[in-house]
C-alpha cells in the first residue's frame, strides 16, 4: 500500500470522494424535490401535469445517464453557453448535478407514485370530505403516508445516485473514479489495492447506508 | 327562507358505466331531520349518500345543499364539503396522524382556525363521544368503535351544518355497534340534520324522523319508521322486511 503512503496520492483520493460526496448530496436533494413534484403532477387532475409527469419519467428513465451528464455538459454548457458558475470544476460540477438530478427524479417519482397507489383511498376521501383542496389532500394527507411506505426503495435509489456519480468523471470532474484512474495511471504496479481501496470505500460506506434507510422504514411504518 | 329544505335532491340519475345504480332518485332532508336510507344491497343507498357531498359524481339531475347547488370540483365544492360532516363505513382516520390531530386538522388547514381555540373545541369533541383519554394515540392503537366515534368528532369539529352517514356501523364487532349508535342517537336528538345509511334495524326505529326505502336504484318508499315498520306498502319493502325482521 505504498501508494497511499505518499501524501498527494491521499490528497487525490480525498478529494475524489469529496466530489462524490457532493454530488450524491446536492444530486439527492434536488431529485427528491423534482421527484415529488412530478409525482405530484402524475396523480393531479389535471391532464397537461399528469401528461407532463409522465412525459418526464419516460425520457429519463430510458435514457442512459452517461448521454444525459454529456448532454448537461456538450448541450446545456458548450453548445447553449450555460455557465452557472464561472470555476470551471463547480461549473462541471453543477452540470453533473443537473444531469444526476432530473435523472434520478424520474425513479423517485416513480417510488413515490407507487407509494401514493398502497395508501387507501378512504384517505384521499375522508381529506376531500372534510374540505381539503387537492393540494391540501396530496401534501397533507397522501404524500407524508406514501414517502413514509417508500423509504426503502427510495434508499436503493439514492445508492444507485451515490455510484452513478461517478459519471460526472466523463466531463472532467475529479471525482473518485477519475481520481483512481490517475492513480493507476501513474502507480501501474498497484492495480489492484488501488481498485480494492476505491471499491471498498463506496462498500463501507453505502452498505451501512442501505440498513440506515431499512431501519428508518421500519421506525417511521404508519400502522393501520 | 328558513323553512326551506336543506338538502334537496331532483331526479338525480347516476351509471356506473351501463350499471344504472341512481335512477330518477328525488329527496329532500329538512333542517334538523334525520333521514335513514335502508335496502338491501346494492340499492345504491351508499351511492345517494356520496352523491351529496359529491365524492361520487352524478351523471343527471340536481342536487342543492342550503339553497346552492352543487358545484363541479373547486374551491365552492370544497366549501360546500366542509359543511357536510362526512362518516365512512371504514372510519378512514388519518392513519399517520394522531386522534387529536384527526379532529383539528380540518379546521386549521381548511377553515384556517387557531390552533389553540380549535384544541380546546376538539378536546371538548373528543371528551363527548368518551375519547379524550386517547387523544394522543394513532388510530391504529384504537378500536374500531373507538376510531368511528373519533370519526363522528373529527366530522363535527367543522360544525357541519349536515351529517352523512354511509354504513357507520356496518364495519364494526357486535359489541361496538352500540357505542357508535348512542353517539349517533344523541346527536340526533340535539337536532343534527343527519342522512344515516345503515342496517342497524333499531336506530331506524328509535331515531329517525323518516325513513327511506330504497332497491335497485330507486327510492321505492318513504314513511316515518313507526308507520313502514307496521305497514310497508310495497312487496319489495315487505320482500325486505320480512327477511331481516324475522330472526
Amino acid at each position: 500500500m505504498d501508494v497511499f503512503s505518499d501524501p498527494l496520492n491521499v490528497d487525490v483520493y480525498v478529494t475524489g470522494f469529496l466530489w462524490i460526496l457532493r454530488l450524491t448530496a446536492a444530486g439527492a436533494f434536488f431529485a427528491l424535490v423534482l421527484g415529488v413534484v412530478l409525482a405530484g403532477m402524475r396523480v393531479s387532475p389535471v391532464p397537461v401535469l399528469r401528461g407532463f409527469g409522465a412525459a418526464w419519467v419516460n425520457i429519463f428513465r430510458n435514457t442512459p445517464l452517461t448521454l444525459i451528464v454529456f448532454f448537461c455538459y456538450f448541450g446545456l454548457y458548450s453548445t447553449l453557453g450555460l455557465s452557472i458558475v464561472d470555476d470551471i470544476d463547480m461549473n462541471n460540477f453543477w452540470l453533473g448535478v443537473i444531469g444526476l438530478a432530473v435523472y434520478t427524479a424520474a425513479f423517485v417519482c416513480e417510488a413515490i407514485r407507487s407509494g401514493i397507489n398502497t395508501i387507501p383511498a378512504g384517505q384521499a376521501e375522508a381529506a376531500r370530505a372534510v374540505g381539503m383542496s387537492f393540494l391540501q389532500t396530496l401534501t397533507i394527507i397522501v404524500l407524508p403516508q406514501a414517502g413514509r411506505a417508500v423509504i426503502a426503495p427510495l434508499g436503493s435509489i439514492f445508492i444507485a445516485l451515490c455510484k452513478n456519480a461517478t459519471i460526472v468523471g466523463t466531463i472532467g470532474l475529479m471525482e473518485s473514479s477519475n481520481a483512481m484512474k490517475e492513480l493507476i495511471n501513474a502507480n501501474g504496479d498497484a492495480v489492484i489495492p488501488i481498485f480494492l481501496v476505491f471499491a471498498g470505500t463506496f462498500a463501507v460506506v453505502l452498505i451501512p447506508t442501505g440498513y440506515g434507510f431499512g431501519w428508518l422504514a421500519n421506525r417511521l411504518a404508519v400502522k393501520r | 327562507m328558513a323553512d326551506e329544505a336543506l338538502i334537496v335532491l331532483d331526479k338525480v340519475n347516476k351509471w356506473f358505466g351501463p350499471l344504472h345504480v341512481l335512477q330518477d332518485v328525488s329527496l329532500s332532508v329538512d333542517r334538523g331531520e334525520v333521514v335513514v336510507v335502508i335496502g338491501p344491497s346494492g340499492s345504491g343507498k351508499s351511492t345517494l349518500c356520496r352523491a351529496i357531498n359529491r365524492l361520487e359524481p352524478i351523471s343527471s339531475g340536481t342536487i342543492t345543499f342550503d339553497g346552492q347547488p352543487l358545484a363541479a370540483e373547486g374551491r365552492a365544492l370544497a366549501r360546500l364539503r366542509s359543511e357536510v360532516g362526512m362518516v365512512f363505513q371504514s372510519f378512514n382516520l388519518f392513519a399517520h396522524k394522531t386522534i387529536l390531530q384527526n379532529v383539528m386538522l380540518g379546521p386549521v388547514k381548511v377553515r384556517k382556525e387557531k390552533p389553540a381555540a380549535v384544541r380546546e373545541r376538539a378536546m371538548s369533541l373528543l371528551e363527548r363521544v368518551g375519547i379524550a383519554s386517547q387523544a394522543e394515540k394513532y388510530p391504529a392503537q384504537l378500536s374500531g368503535g373507538q376510531q368511528q366515534r373519533v370519526a363522528i368528532a373529527r366530522a363535527l369539529a367543522m360544525q357541519p351544518k349536515a351529517l352523512l352517514f354511509d354504513e357507520p356501523t356496518s364495519a364494526l364487532d357486535p359489541e361496538m355497534v352500540g357505542e357508535v349508535l348512542d353517539v349517533m342517537t344523541a346527536l340526533a336528538r340535539e337536532g343534527m340534520t343527519m342522512v344515516v345509511v345503515t342496517h342497524e334495524m333499531g336506530f331506524a326505529r328509535h331515531a329517525a324522523n323518516r325513513v327511506v326505502f330504497m332497491a335497485d336504484g330507486q327510492l321505492v318508499e318513504e314513511a316515518t319508521p313507526a308507520e313502514f315498520f307496521a305497514n310497508p306498502k310495497t312487496d319489495r319493502a315487505k320482500d325486505f322486511l320480512s327477511k331481516i325482521l324475522t330472526h
